[in-house]
Formats: C-alpha cells, structure tokens, sequence
C-alpha cells in the first residue's frame, strides 16, 4: 500500500510537468497580450514590461525559470495584471475562501445527497422514494447561475435574512448562501449515485443470501450492502471535492466572496500568465492528490482491491 | 459652462475655495457616515502614475490629491496648488499650498510633483499610462518616453518647495485642466523607494488625498477611511468609503435594491425606463464624455468598396440611430452625427448636413449612393464587422447588419474578447470595426486627436493632413473652436467613421446621499464632496 502511494505521487511528478509545458503553449498560442491596450503602450514601455515579466526570453527559457522558481522558492511569480500582487498573494487569500465554502458545500451535499439516496432505495417506489427523486432532479435541473439570483432575491431581497454577497473573513452570514448554491447541484449527484448504486447492491446475490440466512434487515444494511454501495459515490466525490474547494467562477462572480475560481476565466481573459499558470499547477495537484486518496479509500472499502 | 481657455485668468482668483462637503439648508447629517458603492472589476492597480482604468481611477481620486481638482459640475478648481498663472500658455507656474501633507505628516512639496511626473515618463517604471505625459507637452516628455532622454530632463521644476514650473513644447490652455488626472498626483519618493511595487499595499501606503487605504481583499472589497492628515479634513463628512465588486450587474442590482449600496453605476442594458418608472428618485442618466462609432479599414486588408466615400456616406445614412438608442439601449444615449461628445466643455456641436434629414429620405438617398459607386443588391459587398464581446455591442451590430441589408450589403458579424480584439483591430483585420472613445479631458481636442494620422487608437488609419494641420493648429488658436467645426465637418464630408451614439451615464444613488457631481461629464467623483443626510 504504502509502495502504491510512493509510486503514485512518483508518477505526479511528470504529471504536473506535462501540465505545466501543455499550459505554457496554449497560453502563447492564444492572441492577444497581458499589457495590450486600445492606445497601445509606448514601445520603450512595452519593452521594459516584457523584461519585468521575463517574456522577452526565449519560451525554453520562460519555461525553466517558471519551473526552477515553484520548485526552489515555491515561487508561482507575479500576476501580470495586478500589479501588487503576487500569485501567491492571490491564492494565499483566495484560496481560503473557496476551501471553506467548496468543504462546507461538500459536508452538505455528501450528508443530505447519501442520506436522499439511501432512503430513496431503501424505500423503492414509495411515497418517499419519489420525493427524494423529485427533489433531487429538481436541484439538478436548477444550475448554480439559476440558483444564485433566486437564492439572493429571496433571501437578501426579499426576506432581508442574509447578505447578497462579500465575504467579510467568512463570517457565518456571508457563508450560507454561496454553500447551498455550490452544494444543491453536487447533492442531487450524490443522492442519484447512491441510490441507483444501493439498489443495485440490495438485488445482489450476496444480500439475498444474508436475507435467507435471516439477518435482521439493519444488520443487512448497515454491515453488508452499505459499504459496496458507497463505492460509486466514493469515486464521484474525489473529483467533486476538487471541483468544491478549487472555487466555482460562478459562485465568486454571483456572491463577490473573493475566492480564487473567479480567476480561471478572469485571468484567461486578462491573459494574466501568471495567475492562469498558478491556478491550473494547483488545481492539477489537489486533482492528483484526490484522485488518489479515492483510490485508497477504494481499498480500505473494498477488500477485493488490491495494489 | 466655463471655457477652459478663461480659466487661466480666473485661476488665481480662486485662492478660496470649496473643499468642503457644503451642507444643504435643511439637512441634518445622518449618523452613520459610510459610503458603499458597488462596481464592476476589482481595479489593476491604485498607483496613480501606473493606472489604466476608470475604477482604479475613482479610487486613487479619493486618495490622492493632484494640483487641480475638479467641482461638481465639471470645472477645474485649484486643490493641492493655490493658483497658477501663465503668460504665454506654455510656461506655467503653480503655486502650492503650504499646509498639505502626506497621510504620514511629511509636507507635500514641489519636489513630489516633480518626482511623480518624472516617475510616469520613465520607461523604467513601465507605466501603460506614459503617453499621457507626452500628451500634456510638457518639455522632453516624448524623448522620454521614447527612452531617447533621461527622466530629469522633463520640463518642470521645483523652483522652491511651494513653487513648481512647468515648461510646455507648445501652448496648451487647457493644461491646468490635465494636472487633475491620476497620472500626474504627486508620490511620496521615500515610500516608493522602500517597498517598490509593494508600496500601494494598504501597510505601507501614504497618500496626500482625503482618505487612506485601510484594507483590500480582491475580488471583494477596498476600504478606504478619512485621512486626519488631509489639510481640509474637518470639512470632509464621510468617514469610511467601502468600495464591493460585483462582476454580475443584476446581482449587483437586486443587492443595490436590497440597500447594500449606496451606489451602482454600469446598470444592466436596458433595464433603465423600467427602473427610472420604479425608482424615479434614485435612477439617474448624465451625460458621458464618451462616443461610440463604427470605425472604417483605410488600409489596403479592408474591403476596397470603403476607399469610396459614397459607399462610406451610404453605410452611415442607412443607420438609424434613433432606433439603437430607443429600442436597443434605452439609457436616454443621444444620437451621434459627429465624433466629438455634446457635452464637452466649451464645445459648440457642429450642423452636420445629414442628420436633419428624414430616415426613409436618407435611406433612399444611400441606395442612390451606392448605386452611384456601382454597389447595390444586384452586385453586393460582404463586410466583416467586429466587435468585442458584450450583449449589447451584438444587439447593435445585429441592428445595423439588418439596416444595411437594402444597400446590398451582407454584414459578417465576429466577435472577439477584450485582449484579442486590441490586436485584431489593432492590426485593421477587419472592414469595419466597433469603437468608443472616452475623453481623457474637458476638452475637444481629446476626441478629435484620435483621427489624426499618428494617434494610437486611430485603428481604421484614417489620415487627412488638413485634419492634422488643423488639429495642430488648434493649439495656438485664440477660439479652437473653429478648428473643431471645420474638422468635424471634414469627418461628415469623407464620412471617416460612422458615429453612433453619445453615451450616458446611468446609475443608481441613494437618496440620503447629497451633492453628487451629477454635471460632471468625466464622471469624476470626489467622495470628500458628499454627505448622507439624515432620513426624514
């Protein structure tokens, strides 16, 4: 187990390197510049912030430096649109924000999702059952930009309960309603996942066999047919995780909460070199990390996993 | 309004003057004294000689003070310089005012001017904003710019700490009007030197303007408090300015309805009548120094029909521009027949020989034309009309294709993000292209520059040397107006774009809030200016 860990984090290594080299050409391949302006910069300007920003290096070169730099100094350099900020500046503040609301919406969407699901089957085709899949194709059909203006007309508008947006150092407030329009779309998944999956396990030979032997239908659950039906859910959650904590542009463009998805389509469209490269190295390392801590999650369910 | 040409003589007059937030008989002042505004973007930088963009702009107005600032209604008043004066309109001298300090106690002298302009003309500082230096003439400033001349040869001077001279390469009567823009604030040397491009961080800041940086979280909010160092501090009423940013407009709305802001500017298209109908006390239009306009390719990429000024006069009369800004803007925009805004100080708008004539005449009049130039539905031109992306750059653009369809033109719509349309337009990839302009200050020549061979943002490459010898020679002119109506009437002749519409400003503002500097045009807000007063 431990030799699949080594060898998997091993294996990151080029991963994120790949990455790096890929993002680095489709960035240069893209038209348009970082300090493009309609009047156009004095040439003697733009060549003194091409040297700045080290673009008037060779792309072997720009690559290697960027390269050398994360790894001796943990160095992601500057952002070329911000001129105070460094991408480390950016993500040190923005990163936080989107972990506590991407983790709360998490907790939300796994605990109500599985629980959904999981009485959905368990009750098949009762009254209960078809709410629970009413409710969750209705969240599933309401996406996150849809949901957000309802949710701030209603609840800041309308009601006058919470704030419409901002952040404020993530007091309770300001959390509620950027968690429950990241987490309605992700529970809905969930609740589906699991129960189709849990079905599927309580129509299996080894459960009815526990059903013939006479086990009390709580043992049948909880002991033999909810760990094998959590595996597809397991499996959906690791890159779900990812995708809460890594921020939803939506959710910082609708809520202003400051948190870093914003800047994937910001800094494209900014072509903000910098902070593009320093989003997508951390986000392709929290996707490899997460990937495999699915996969031993996998193994410590499941005993028919080996590695 | 004032001419800008009388405010030399009027400058030193004003030695006394209106800092002051001036109560309204009536009003008593609101307890709580906290201005939050919501804006679209968090802005790219707050040091004034690097910024670019408008919000930057607002923000560094509050925190800075340049030599002249500007009152409500648009008008240059004296702010960190007591008066000027000038003999031949080419060499100034500004007399400062001894009591203004920086927000860290050190006093405000010449030699901080002289540093800061210095500092924007460097090429070393890199600043995008460079050329406005240039733009201001004073002495040297292009070869600086150009980094064909060192720094400390630009013509302006600390003659002593109160006194500082400015030397132009040409008369320019409107230079008092120009020291009001972020470019030319004066910078604390010691600060910048100590923390390089970290000095603008809230920690290390110091300012010279009615309030300081408290705190920023990007993406979310700046904070900005009253700065007890200012010299006009007891006259400024609000005490804390909280600056949101909020990328979406209608969420942005329903939070301004749901009393979060006091202010949202940038409303969402065509939602004005609804709200102006709804909210009539707190919607409200004013006029933009800004003009939209439809810009033709010169060059040899464009399509060679538009070297022919009958096809270019029967694009612009088949454009009906009533329709685009009752149907499709809605925002109370003016219609435009010439480039330069109708609200631009000292201006006198020009009669344009087409825009009297009925639509349905004018329409006919541009099939004749382009049967004229051998063009018509039998024998039709494809033009490929760009436009950054927006809904309402495409609603327009939908708009015209459909109006020029009896011409027998068949429009290509593309459209591109931001960045890669500069380089595309900027390289004349296109046959006509989308354009706007914003007066970088009161005055025409800032509009009308922009059709002179040699300017920046001259895309379409237009180039008329009685254009540009007018427009050099309005410099000097004793009433440059003059030369304005002639140029203006030389666009309309060759027909050198296709002006659209004058843009409006279009805001929401609480209506506790008091002396918004509704007529003034640039949009230029001083937040030492305003009060809340107490609700009724």
């Amino acid at each position: 187990m431990i030799a699949f860990v080594f060898r998997r984090l091993l294996v990151a290594i080029p991963v994120l390197l790949l990455l790096v080299v890929l993002t680095f050409v489709l960035m240069y391949a893209a038209p348009g510049s970082p300090f493009a302006t309609e009047r156009g910069v004095p040439p003697a300007v733009l060549q003194n912030l091409e040297r700045e920003y080290g673009l008037d290096q060779p792309f072997i070169v720009q690559i290697w430096t960027y390269i050398t730099n994360i790894v001796t100094d943990f160095n992601f350099g500057p952002s070329f649109v911000y001129r105070d900020q460094d991408v480390n500046d950016l993500i040190a503040q923005g990163f936080p924000v989107t972990l506590t609301y991407g983790t709360w919406a998490f907790v939300l969407a796994t605990l109500v999702g599985g629980s959904l699901g999981i009485i959905a089957a368990l009750r098949h085709n009762t009254w209960l059952d078809y709410l629970a899949v009413g409710v969750s194709v209705g969240a599933q059909v309401l996406p996150n930009f849809v949901l957000a203006p309802i949710l701030v007309l209603i609840f800041t508008l309308w009601l006058g309960w919470l704030p419409g947006g901002g952040w404020q150092g993530g007091q309770w407030q300001f959390v509620i309603l950027p968690v429950i329009a990241l987490g309605t779309s992700f529970m809905a998944s969930i609740a589906r996942i699991a129960r189709a999956s849990m079905l599927e396990v309580l129509s299996s030979n080894f459960i009815r066999t526990a059903r013939a032997k006479g086990l009390p239908q709580r043992t049948i659950i909880l002991r033999h047919a909810l760990k094998p039906a959590l595996l597809p859910v397991i499996s959906y959650l690791g890159p779900a995780f990812v995708g809460m904590i890594t921020g939803s542009v939506v959710i910082d463009i609708y809520f202003s909460t400051g948190g870093i998805g914003q800047f994937f389509v910001a800094s494209a469209l900014a072509r903000d070199y910098g902070v593009m490269m320093g989003i997508t190295v951390l986000l392709g390392a929290l996707t490899i990390l997460f990937n495999l801590l699915v996969d031993v999650a996998y193994a410590w369910i499941d005993p028919k996993i080996r590695y | 309004m004032i001419r800008l040409t009388a405010l030399t003589a009027v400058a030193s007059l004003l030695t006394t003057t209106a800092f002051a937030a001036d109560i309204q008989p009536g009003d008593t002042l609101a307890e709580d004294q906290t201005f939050k505004l919501s804006v679209l973007d968090q802005y790219k930088t707050i040091d004034p000689q690097l910024i670019e963009e408008t919000i930057g702009n607002h923000i560094a107005r509050q925190l800075f003070e340049g030599l002249t600032r500007q009152d409500a209604d648009g008008n240059v008043i004296p702010a960190v310089a007591t008066g000027w004066t000038t003999e031949d309109n080419q060499t100034w001298t500004f007399t400062l005012r001894d009591d203004a300090t920086w927000s860290n106690g050190d006093p405000v002298t010449a030699q901080d001017f002289v540093y800061a302009w210095q500092r924007a003309a460097d090429p070393n500082t890199a600043s995008p904003y460079a050329w406005y230096v240039e733009l201001t003439s004073i002495e040297n400033a292009a070869e600086i710019v150009a980094g064909e001349a060192d720094p400390t040869t630009l013509g302006v001077t600390a003659v002593d700490d109160q006194t500082l001279q400015v030397t132009l390469t040409q008369p320019l009567p409107f230079f008092p009007a120009m020291t009001t823009y972020s470019t030319l604030f004066p910078a604390h040397r010691a600060t910048i030197e100590e923390f390089g491009n970290d000095w603008t961080k809230p920690e290390n800041m110091v300012g010279n303007g009615a309030y300081m940086l408290d705190a920023v979280s990007v993406n979310e909010v700046t904070r900005l408090v009253k700065n007890p160092n200012y010299h006009s501090a007891e006259d400024v009423v609000i005490e804390e300015i909280e600056v949101f940013v909020v990328n979406d407009r209608n969420q942005s709305l329903t939070r301004y309805q749901a009393g979060e802001f006091d202010m949202m500017d940038d409303l969402p298209a065509g939602t004005y009548p609804a709200l102006e109908a709804e909210f009539p006390d707190e919607t409200h239009s004013t006029p933009r120094l800004c003009s939209y306009y439809y810009a033709f390719n010169f060059t040899d990429s464009g399509n060679e029909a538009l070297q022919d000024v009958n096809v270019r006069k029967a694009l612009s009369y088949a454009v009906n521009r009533e329709v685009i800004v009752d149907q499709v803007l809605k925002g109370g925009q003016s219609p435009a027949y010439n480039f330069t805004h109708e609200a631009t100080a000292g201006f006198e708008m020009p009669e344009i020989y087409y825009s009297d004539i009925a639509y349905n005449d004018r329409m006919e009049q541009a099939k004749e034309l382009m049967a004229e130039a051998g063009y018509g539905p039998d024998n039709p031109i494809e033009l490929n009309l760009i436009y950054n992306t927006s809904d309402s750059h495409r609603a327009i653009a939908t708009v015209i294709s459909q109006m020029w369809k009896p011409l027998g033109v068949n429009t290509v719509l593309s459209n591109y993000e931001w960045q890669s349309y500069i380089d595309i337009r900027g390289e004349q990839n296109f046959d006509v292209a989308r354009s706007a302009w914003c007066g970088d200050y009161n005055e025409a020549s800032t509009f009308l520059d922009l059709v002179t061979t040699t300017h920046g943002a001259n895309d379409g490459k237009y180039s008329n040397a009685e254009v540009d010898q007018l427009m050099a020679d309005s410099r000097t002119m004793e009433d440059p107006n003059v030369a304005y109506t002639q140029v203006e009437q030389i666009l309309a002749d060759e027909m050198a774009i296709i002006p659209i519409y004058h843009y409006t400003q279009n805001f929401m503002l609480d209506p506790t809030i008091r002396n918004w500097p509704m007529n003034n045009v640039e949009n230029n807000w001083y937040i030492q200016d305003i009060y809340r007063a107490a609700a009724e």
